[in-house]
C-alpha cells in the first residue's frame, strides 16, 4: 500500500499546515471544495478528519480572485463604481453606497437629503434580499430545500424593485458620488409598500418552519460557538459580532447616510452559536423593514443628486444650452474630477458586517490606492476555531452561518 | 404442481416487476410534481402533456450517458453494489397481497405471487440486503466523500432496524400470524392502526431511515458529502441506486399499508375483488405523498443524532409497545393498546423535550 502514503510534495501551498498526525495517516485528509455544494461559491477548505470528526479545518481562498481593489486604480473615481458592485454580489448598492461615501468624504461633496433616504431604502431592501439568500441557502446546507425557494420567491420581489430603479436587478449601480444616478420611477414607491405589507407574513412563515423544528434546534444550536472575546479578538462583525453579545452596529455607532434620523433597534443574542446567529439575523430583517417604512413615509422630495458640476455631470438637457455645463460633462467624463492629495476611510453595516473602503488620492483623477475591509474575509478566519470537534454536517451549517460571499473575500 | 401454475407465477411475478418500474419512473414524477407544488415552483411540464413523458426522458438520458468506472475502484464490486441494492427493492414485494382471488379465463387466481407463513421475516430479511449495496459502493468507489456515506449508512441500518423490526411485532402479535395474507384477514372489522398507533409511527419513522429518504438521507446527504456513496456512479448504474431508493419507498409504503392500514381492503373490495389493487395503490400513494412532505419540510438530522434517536427513543419505545400490546392480549381488552402506547408516547416526548432543553442550555454539544 506503497502508492496510498502520503508526502509533502504531492501536498500543494497548504500542505506545511497539515499536522503529523494526517501525514502518518491517523487521520483522513479530505478536500472539501472548491467545486462542493454547500462551499456558497469556491472556497476550498482541507479537512482533517478523525471519523467524521473535523479535527483540523484549513480554509484556502483566491479561486475568485477578480483583481479589483488593483483594476479600480486604473479608472477614475466615477468609472471605477460600476466594479463595487461585482465585489459582494449580495449587497450592490450597499458597496456602491460605502464607495459613495468615501468620494464624498474624499472630495467634500454634499448629497441632497432626498438621496440619503434612497439610499437608505435601497440599501436596506438589499440588505434584507441578502439575508433571504443566506437564509435560504442555509436552509438548503441543513437540506430543508423548500426555504431556498420561499426565500428567492421573495428575493425576487426586491430584485424587481431595484431593476426599476437601476436597470438592472443584481449589478444596479444606481448610487452614484454625489447622489443617486437618477430618481427612481413611479411605481417605486407603491412597490416598496407593498413588499413591506407582505414580508412580515412571509417572515412568520419561515420562523414557523424552522425557529422551534426540533431538527432545525439540533443542528444549530452549541454548534460554533464563537465567544465574545474570540469575536473581538478576531475582528468579528455584523450579525456574527452581534450574537456573541456584542451591540456594535455602524448603523448605530457611527450613523451614515442619515442613519440617525430613523427609529430601529439592535438585536443582539448573547449564546454566540448558529442558532443565536440565526435569531440576530431574522430579527435584523424586521428592523429593515421598520427603518424603510420610516424612510419611505418621510422622503423628502427635491434633487436627487449634487447640483457641484466640478464633481457630477450635468443633466442632459443643460448641455444643449450652456457652455459650462458642456465643458463639465467633457471634462467629468474624459478625465475625471481630481480630488487633492490624502486619504479616507469609510465604512458601512453590511449585512455582514464592517464593508469598510480606503482610497488613496496622489492628486490625479485616479485613485492611488482603494483597499476594501471585507466583512467575509475577516468572517472567515474564525471557521477553523469554530469548526474545531464538530462533525463534517455541522461544517456545512457553519459556512452557511458565517455567510460568506467568495466575491467579498477575494477581491 | 401444473403448468399453468408455472406460468401464472411467471406471470405475476412479471407485472410485478414491471409495475413496480413503472411505478418508480412515476413516483419520481409524482415527487417532483409535489416538491414543485409545495415550494411554489411549476416541476416538470416540458416533456408530454404535464410532463408525463419525462421519467421516459430522463431513463432515456442515463441509459445513454457514459459510465464510469474510477481507475483505482474495486471493479467487481463496484459493478456488483448497484445489483446487490436494487434486486432486494424488486423481490420484497413477492410475500405482499394485492387483492383476493378473482375469476379470470375461468380461473381462480389470487392476487398475490406468494402466501409465506414467514411473510414478515421474509420482508425484514430481504429489507435489510440492500445495505450491504451502499457499503459496498461507498467502499470501492476508492472516493472518501463515498466510503463516508457507506460508513454513515451502516451505522444508520443498526441504529433503526431493532425498532423497525420490533415495530412489527405489534400486528403480528394481533393476528396471531406472520404471513401478510393473514395479517390483511385480521384487520377486516378494524384497521390495525387503531391499536398501533405508536407502531405505525414508529414503523414509519424507521422506513425513512429503511429507505434513506429526508430527514435520514444522511448517506447521500448532497450539502455534506457532494453525493455520498454514489458519488462516482453515473449513467445506468447511478439510475439503479436510485430506482432502488424509489422502489423501495413504494415497498414500505405498500408493507405499511398491509400491515397498519388494512392492506388491500376497503369499501366494496368484497363484492369486487378486482378493487384491490386499486385500494392498495390509493393508500400507498397516499403514504408516499407523506414521504415527500416530509422531505419538503425538514431539514436533515446529523448522523450522530439519528444513532441516538434510534437507540435512545425508537428503540425503547418500540419495546414499550410490544410490551403493551401484549398486555392488551392478555387481558383481552384491546381498546388498553392505544390509551397504554399514546400514554407512553407522549410521556417520552415530554421527557427527551425536557433534556434536550437542558443539554442545549448548558452549551455541550
Amino acid at each position: 500500500m506503497d502508492d496510498y502514503k502520503i508526502t509533502t510534495d504531492a501536498l500543494d501551498d497548504v500542505g506545511h499546515l497539515i499536522s503529523e498526525r494526517a501525514l502518518k495517516g491517523e487521520t483522513v485528509l479530505l478536500n472539501m471544495g472548491p467545486q462542493h455544494p454547500s462551499t456558497h461559491g469556491v472556497l476550498r477548505l482541507l479537512l482533517e478528519l478523525d471519523g467524521e470528526v473535523v479535527v483540523n479545518c484549513i480554509p484556502d481562498i483566491g479561486f475568485l480572485h477578480t483583481g479589483i481593489e488593483k483594476n479600480m486604480e486604473t479608472k477614475t473615481y466615477e468609472k471605477a463604481a460600476v466594479m463595487t458592485d461585482r465585489l459582494d454580489y449580495l449587497n450592490t448598492v450597499g458597496n456602491n453606497l460605502v464607495y459613495c461615501l468615501a468620494i464624498e468624504k474624499l472630495v467634500g461633496l454634499d448629497v441632497p437629503a432626498r438621496a440619503q433616504a434612497l439610499r437608505v431604502i435601497l440599501v436596506e431592501l438589499q440588505r434584507i434580499a441578502s439575508h433571504l439568500v443566506w437564509l435560504g441557502t442555509h436552509g438548503l446546507d441543513l437540506a430543508a430545500m423548500s426555504m431556498f425557494l420561499y426565500c428567492f420567491r421573495e428575493r425576487e420581489m426586491i430584485m424587481d424593485i431595484m431593476e426599476m430603479v437601476g436597470g438592472q436587478r443584481m449589478m444596479a449601480t444606481c448610487i452614484r458620488p454625489g447622489g443617486m444616478w437618477r430618481d427612481v420611477p413611479a411605481g417605486f414607491e407603491e412597490a416598496v409598500r407593498q413588499f413591506i405589507r407582505i414580508f412580515p407574513k412571509r417572515i412568520k412563515e419561515y420562523e414557523n418552519l424552522l425557529t422551534r423544528n426540533p431538527l432545525f434546534l439540533e443542528r444549530t444550536k452549541n454548534i460554533g460557538i464563537l465567544s465574545k472575546e474570540d469575536a473581538l479578538r478576531w475582528g468579528v462583525t455584523g450579525p456574527m459580532l452581534r450574537a456573541s453579545g456584542v451591540a456594535h452596529d455602524l448603523r448605530k455607532v457611527r450613523p451614515y447616510s442619515g442613519y440617525e434620523l430613523y427609529d430601529f433597534d439592535i438585536p443582539t443574542q448573547s449564546d454566540g452559536d448558529t442558532y443565536a446567529r440565526y435569531l440576530v439575523r431574522m430579527e435584523e430583517m424586521r428592523q429593515s423593514l421598520r427603518i424603510i417604512q420610516q424612510a419611505l413615509d418621510k422622503l423628502p422630495s427635491g434633487p436627487v443628486r449634487s447640483n457641484n458640476r466640478k464633481f457630477v455631470p450635468p443633466p442632459r438637457a443643460e448641455i444643449g444650452v450652456s457652455m459650462e455645463a458642456l465643458i463639465h460633462h467633457f471634462k467629468l467624463w474624459t478625465e475625471g474630477f481630481t480630488p487633492t492629495k490624502g486619504a479616507v476611510y469609510e465604512a458601512v453595516e453590511s449585512p455582514r458586517g464592517e464593508l469598510g473602503v480606503y482610497l488613496e488620492s496622489d492628486g490625479t483623477p485616479k485613485p492611488f490606492r482603494v483597499h476594501w475591509r471585507t466583512p467575509s474575509f475577516l468572517n472567515l478566519q474564525v471557521l477553523p476555531l469554530l469548526a474545531k470537534g464538530h462533525l463534517v454536517a455541522d461544517l456545512v451549517a457553519l459556512i452557511g452561518t458565517i455567510d460568506i460571499v467568495l466575491g467579498d473575500v477575494d477581491r | 404442481m401444473t403448468t399453468g401454475s408455472v406460468w401464472e407465477w411467471i406471470i405475476k411475478s412479471v407485472v410485478i416487476v414491471f409495475g413496480l418500474l413503472t411505478g418508480f419512473a412515476y413516483l419520481t414524477l409524482l415527487e417532483r410534481k409535489v416538491l414543485a407544488k409545495i415550494q411554489v415552483r411549476i416541476g416538470p411540464n416540458r416533456a408530454g402533456p404535464m410532463g408525463l413523458f419525462q421519467p421516459l426522458a430522463d431513463a432515456i438520458k442515463l441509459i445513454f450517458k457514459e459510465e464510469i468506472i474510477p481507475s483505482r475502484a474495486d471493479k467487481i464490486i463496484f459493478v456488483l453494489a448497484p445489483i446487490i441494492t436494487v434486486i432486494p427493492a424488486l423481490i420484497i414485494l413477492g410475500v405482499l397481497p394485492f387483492g383476493g382471488i378473482i375469476t379470470l379465463f375461468g380461473r381462480q387466481i389470487s392476487l398475490s405471487l406468494a402466501d409465506l407463513n414467514v411473510g414478515v421475516l421474509y420482508i425484514t430479511a430481504i429489507a435489510s440486503i440492500s445495505i450491504y449495496g451502499i457499503v459496498l459502493a461507498g467502499w470501492s468507489s476508492n472516493n472518501k466523500y463515498a466510503m463516508l456515506g457507506g460508513i454513515r449508512s451502516s451505522a444508520q441500518m443498526i441504529s433503526y432496524e431493532l425498532a423497525l423490526g420490533l415495530s412489527f411485532i405489534g400486528p403480528i402479535l394481533l393476528s396471531g400470524s406472520m404471513s401478510l395474507h393473514d395479517i390483511v384477514a385480521a384487520q377486516k372489522p378494524l384497521w390495525f392502526v387503531v391499536y398501533q398507533p405508536v407502531g405505525a409511527l414508529i414503523f414509519w419513522i424507521a422506513t425513512l431511515a429503511e429507505v434513506n429518504r429526508a430527514p435520514f438521507d444522511m448517506p447521500e446527504a448532497e450539502q455534506e458529502l457532494t453525493a455520498g456513496y454514489h458519488t462516482e456512479y453515473s449513467g445506468m448504474k447511478f439510475a439503479l441506486f436510485f430506482m432502488a431508493e424509489y422502489i423501495k419507498m413504494i415497498a414500505v409504503s405498500a408493507i405499511a399499508a398491509t400491515l397498519f392500514f388494512g392492506g388491500y381492503r376497503f369499501v366494496l373490495e368484497d363484492q369486487y375483488p378486482i378493487l384491490g389493487p386499486v385500494w392498495l395503490l390509493g393508500k400507498v400513494i397516499v403514504l408516499l405523498f407523506g414521504m415527500i412532505w416530509v422531505r419538503a419540510t425538514l431539514p436533515r438530522i446529523r448522523y450522530d443524532r439519528l444513532m441516538a434517536f434510534g437507540w435512545k427513543f425508537l428503540f425503547p419505545l418500540a419495546l414499550a409497545n410490544v410490551f403493551f400490546t401484549a398486555i392488551g392480549i392478555v387481558l383481552e381488552k384491546l381498546w388498553l393498546i392505544p390509551l397504554l402506547t399514546i400514554a407512553v408516547f407522549l410521556g417520552a416526548v415530554v421527557m427527551v423535550g425536557i433534556s434536550e432543553t437542558r443539554r442545549w442550555r448548558s452549551h455541550v454539544f
